[in-house]
């Protein structure tokens, strides 16, 4: 096989071992990748990770589809994208359509309904959880309470639908900043 | 016509969650309801699923309702729809990474983006909330409903366990539905 050929392979082989080896997803992914694709296989520097975890953090969609779309660009263009981002996809997509089918087989179990009693009150917990890990990062700053409120308030309330908040929060971030940008300098 | 409506919808979720995890979730939510695809519970239940397997939540979540409402052309759909955006992104800004990181238009729309996905979120907890606890609303929960003390008494244990520690979300979730698992034969619910 070709060199190229053998990185395309092991794109693919590398990625899918990822994203079935991770829970949660997100940054529970990073430590993972940062092991295989920048340790074993030697395709990024640990610095250039970094980057790609603050890319990901300012383009939509899931950080391991973004951080396997990134490095399969760099070692090997186009295919090399595809096939890291198909591989970190891979294992979900077979998991949750056996999980889908298999709990559509176990629907009316008494076990399985008191298990879901249970896991919809331990789900509650793990949002709270993440809500205030997420409140406590936002700059402690006038502008950001206020969106975070409207934010909460036009979507909890009012029923505004969530992409135009995030539009409109983005579009006021942005005047925001450039304001406080052009105050700086005279 | 429901494979095109599953690939458009998530395709906007891809688009506009930044971040990744439950920052998706206030949009699934929001298109899920809309087009009648799940309840409230069957979402939550959902998120539970997304959780306890490995894999990206987001790409879990687009499997899982994709699967239940379509079937696997259903789930493929919405996992293409999910991935598209980013991906596409990514092959854009992949050449000039710092650049695009360090744009003054990109930095001011993040600050607004992160406040705003916070809030999202929020409400999006507020409901799930709801229906744990209020899941006959507007009829407020009877006290005397042996289920509403056990969601309450799993939720205070798996709260109190990941404010004290930090456990591995698949734990706090094994052990809630080994308490509801518990709980319900011993209730006999």
């Amino acid at each position: 096989m070709t060199d190229r050929g053998k990185d395309l392979v092991s794109l693919f082989l590398t990625f899918m071992k990822i994203g079935a080896f991770t829970f949660g997803g997100g940054y529970a992914m990073i430590p993972l990748i940062q092991k295989e694709a920048a340790g074993k296989r030697g395709w990024i520097t640990e610095e250039e990770l970094l980057g790609v975890v603050a890319v990901a953090e300012s383009t939509p969609g899931p950080i391991a589809v973004n951080a396997a779309t990134y490095i399969g660009e760099r070692v090997a263009g186009f295919p090399g994208a595809f096939l890291a981002t198909l591989g970190v996809i891979l294992p979900s997509f077979v998991i949750l359509l056996a999980v889908s089918y298999g709990l559509r087989a176990a629907d009316g179990l008494r076990a399985v309904r008191y298990a879901f009693l249970g896991l919809k009150a331990g789900v509650l917990a793990l949002m709270l959880r993440a809500l205030w890990t997420m409140f406590c990062k936002v700059p402690k700053k006038a502008a950001s309470s206020v969106l975070m409120a409207a934010a909460f308030l036009l979507t909890a309330f009012v029923r505004v639908p969530a992409v135009y908040v995030l539009l409109g929060c983005a579009l006021a971030g942005l005047v925001w900043s450039l304001a406080a940008e052009r105050r700086r300098k005279p | 016509m429901i494979l095109w409506e599953l690939f458009y919808s998530f395709f906007l979720i891809g688009a506009f969650t930044f971040g990744g995890g439950y920052a998706m979730f206030p949009l699934v939510r929001e298109q899920a309801l809309a087009h009648g695809w799940l309840d409230a519970a069957q979402l939550v239940d959902f998120v539970a699923v997304s959780e306890s397997t490995p894999g990206p939540f987001a790409v879990n979540m687009a499997t899982y309702v994709g699967a239940q409402t379509a079937g696997v052309p259903g789930a493929l759909c919405a996992t293409v729809g999910v991935v598209l955006p980013s991906f596409l992104i990514i092959l854009l800004v992949a050449r000039f990474l710092r650049a695009f990181r360090d744009n003054r238009i990109v930095r001011g729309c993040m600050s607004g983006l992160k406040p705003a996905a916070v809030g999202l979120i929020a409400s999006a907890v507020l409901s799930v909330a709801l229906t744990v606890f209020v899941p006959d609303a507007p009829a407020l929960p009877s006290l005397t409903e042996p289920v509403f003390w056990v969601s309450a008494a799993v939720f205070a244990a798996a709260a109190a366990l990941l404010f004290w520690k930090k456990p591995h979300p698949v734990a706090v979730l094994g052990i809630s539905a080994a308490l509801g698992v518990a709980a319900g034969y011993a209730l006999g619910l």
